[in-house]
């Protein structure tokens, strides 16, 4: 076992990966400049060293090029793993990941695939509106895109080489205020945790229970499900005893994990940062209506940003996003229905 | 402004060179001591560039900026107080705190909200240009970008577009050798990344020395008055260079020293000041009155914006739709 940080933890992956597979490269702005910060939080620093920069591509600011190439690239058998900087400039880059990335595959009746990885930081950071976005949401209404979250060490290095090893488009979402690398974040938290030193990988679509409980089921991803878990401790000593589970991918989405937690507790609170009107929550949110409403005792409480680009002032920026103090005051008028 | 004598019209610059120089000075350290909330981008050293394009706009001609605006909008008049409040995210702030950073700006003074989109300034201000021609006005627009942005689409899309309807807009590239980490040697195989493309979409360019504010101003005049007249479009990249790290994370460590010191030592700021003194236009003792005056501006727009109120939260609700005044 190695203590590695989530920005550590997805650079092993992808040395590793880089290492056993020689068609997987990476890319992106400042991916790797020497003396420079690897991609804009050290995820990628080190790389060029080890693999040259023929596979360390330090590219352009071009977002539509960036994703065209690794499109191209992977549909002639390669591996690009980009690194976008910011999740913000997926906007740049829309037409080549959702009309071509994600719609190659099939129409041409499944006869290319296009195994690419899109690295997106997300989060708000006191860095204004445009880069604070937290996009997962809105990729998993895109058919033909896989989307995933992973929020610790463990999972980041396990998630991150099954996405280089899948052979569709995946879109990887990193909170900023997660990575714990050198890079100081304001108010981020260590991530520093427990990774095995020989290969694995974790598969997709399986979510995980973070603490068990029985009378509310939160399912929180990314930063909010640490916010959740504080949250379930304020409420243990009131004698609310919270699930706490992290979906880990959001296409393909476990709601197995979740329906058998429900089964317990029957009440459900989704929580993201993502904003509320059809957050990935709405989709969870209706899937359990339609399919499993008799498990429910109460509505379905989601807590997720408000509707509002993110403001830069912190006082703004603490107040959109969800709080613990927001998720404990919620939990507690669930129980009370 | 431009009918100034020669004496005030070199002072007047002098006097914003040297504000912009010791607003980001303060920044700076107000950073280091951790007062200062989220990430900044300084245009230190990129002084000249912005007071020599922006010194003879009309105050209802337009700018639109970058993700390093400050210098820029300190020119086109948006005022320190408002800038200073607006990075510690008070209700004072140019954009009452919702902006920060990378989005200062004041339509009153013509200065468009910054944008932290590389690139992404370009086809808006095309935008701008063109409802100035279609409503029949002689307002010109400058947008500044970056090096590293003439490799982004939105450049191409937007010098082609102000090319073809002859758009009242001057296209300025800051070329101050790199994007965040990475060389424009890099990611562009023409000496000059801005200029060398412009000829492709036939609009005239001009390479000029960035760090001399007479230059630049000079340039600034001719693209002026063409934009003016109707002659449409013009790009001026200036050649300069950052004197600090890309933004608040960046140790800088990817210049050569010798390129460094080179730059230094051209130093926008100093370098007019002398020359100011060597052309006798003023005497060191009215430098230095000007200079504490300005310091002194600064460190009250410090003090009043660390006392200034924050916005009230519920705030953060209201804006996402106009809703009239
Ligand atoms: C579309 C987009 N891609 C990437 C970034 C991240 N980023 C911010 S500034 C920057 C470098 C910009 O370089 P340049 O245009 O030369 O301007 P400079 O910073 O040198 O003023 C990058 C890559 C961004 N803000 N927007
Ligand atoms: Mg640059």
């Amino acid at each position: 076992m190695a203590l590695l940080s989530i920005a550590d933890a997805l650079k092993s992956a992808i040395a590793e990966e880089m290492r056993r597979d020689p068609l997987v490269f990476c890319l992106g702005e400042d991916v790797d400049i020497p003396g420079g910060m690897g991609g804009a939080f050290t995820v990628t620093k080190g790389l060029g060293e080890e693999f040259g920069y023929e596979r360390v591509l330090n590219t352009p600011i071009s977002e539509i090029m960036l994703a065209g190439v690794c499109v191209g690239s992977a549909m002639m058998g390669m591996r690009p793993v980009a690194d976008l900087q910011y999740g913000d400039f997926l906007f740049c880059m829309m037409d080549q990941l959702v009309n071509q990335a994600a719609k190659m595959c099939y129409m041409s009746g499944g006869k290319v695939h296009v195994p690419m990885v899109m690295r997106a930081p997300c989060g708000a950071s006191n860095r204004g509106a445009q880069h604070a976005q937290s996009l997962e949401g809105f990729f998993t209404h895109v058919p033909g895109l896989k989307v995933i979250c992973p929020s610790t060490a463990y999972d980041a290095k396990g998630l991150m080489k099954q996405a280089i090893r899948d052979d569709n488009p995946v879109l990887v979402f990193e909170h900023k205020l997660l990575y714990g690398g050198k890079r100081k974040e304001k108010d981020a938290i260590s991530t520093i945790g427990e990774v095995p030193e020989e290969d694995y990988t974790i598969e997709f679509g399986k979510a995980a229970v973070r603490r068990e409980g029985k009378d509310i089921t939160i399912v929180a991803n990314l930063l909010m499900n640490y916010k959740a878990l504080e949250a379930a401790q304020i409420l243990e000593q009131e004698g609310i005893s919270c699930e706490v589970i992290d979906p880990r991918t959001l296409v393909p989405f476990d709601y197995e994990t979740v329906v058998n937690s429900l089964k317990k507790t029957g009440r459900l609170m989704i929580v993201h940062e993502d904003n509320y009107n059809c957050g990935w929550g709405a989709q969870l949110g209706s899937w359990i209506a339609e399919n499993q409403i008799f498990l429910l005792d109460a509505p379905i409480v989601r807590v997720a940003t408000y509707d509002t680009p993110i403001p830069f002032s912190p006082v703004l920026e603490n107040y959109v996003i969800p709080s613990k103090e927001r998720i404990v005051e919620e939990a507690r008028k669930l129980m009370k229905v | 402004m431009s009918k100034l004598p020669e004496k005030e019209r070199m002072l007047g610059m002098y006097r914003q060179m040297y504000l912009i120089r010791k607003y980001e000075e303060r920044i700076y350290y107000l950073f280091l001591e951790g007062i200062m909330p989220g990430t900044i981008h300084q245009s230190t050293g990129q002084e000249a560039c912005a007071v020599g394009m922006l010194y003879d706009l009309r105050k209802d001609d337009y700018m639109a900026s970058t993700h390093r605006p400050a210098g820029h909008d300190l020119a086109k008049g948006v005022t320190l107080t408002s800038m200073m409040c607006e990075m510690f995210g008070k209700e004072d702030g140019c954009c009452r705190g919702k902006g920060g950073a990378m989005h200062t700006g004041d339509m009153e003074v013509g200065a468009l909200v910054a944008n932290a989109i590389v690139g992404g300034n370009m086809p808006i201000s095309a935008g701008v240009a063109l409802a100035f021609k279609m409503m029949k006005k002689d307002n010109v627009i400058v947008c500044f970008f970056g090096d590293g942005a003439t490799n982004e689409g939105a450049f191409h899309e937007s010098l082609n577009a102000a090319a073809i309807w002859k758009l009242p807009v001057i296209y300025v590239c800051e070329n101050n050798l790199y994007s965040a980490t990475t060389s424009i040697a890099l990611t562009c195989n023409k000496p000059n990344p801005a200029a060398d493309r412009a000829i492709a979409y036939d609009i005239p360019a001009e390479v000029v020395d960035g760090n001399d504010v007479l230059k630049v101003n000079e340039a600034a005049t001719r693209a002026i008055a063409r934009a003016r007249t109707g002659e449409g479009p013009t790009v001026i990249e200036l050649k300069t260079y950052r004197h600090g790290g890309h933004s608040r994370n960046d140790a800088c460590q990817y210049r050569p020293k010798e390129e460094e010191k080179a730059w230094f030592d051209r130093d926008p700021v100093k370098n007019f000041r002398s020359y100011l003194l060597s052309q006798k236009l003023v005497a060191e003792e009215e430098l230095q009155t000007i200079e504490k005056s300005i310091e002194s501006d600064v460190d009250q727009a410090v003090e009043y914006a660390q006392n200034a109120p924050f916005p009230q939260i519920e705030s953060a609700l209201t804006d996402v739709y106009w809703e009239g005044k």
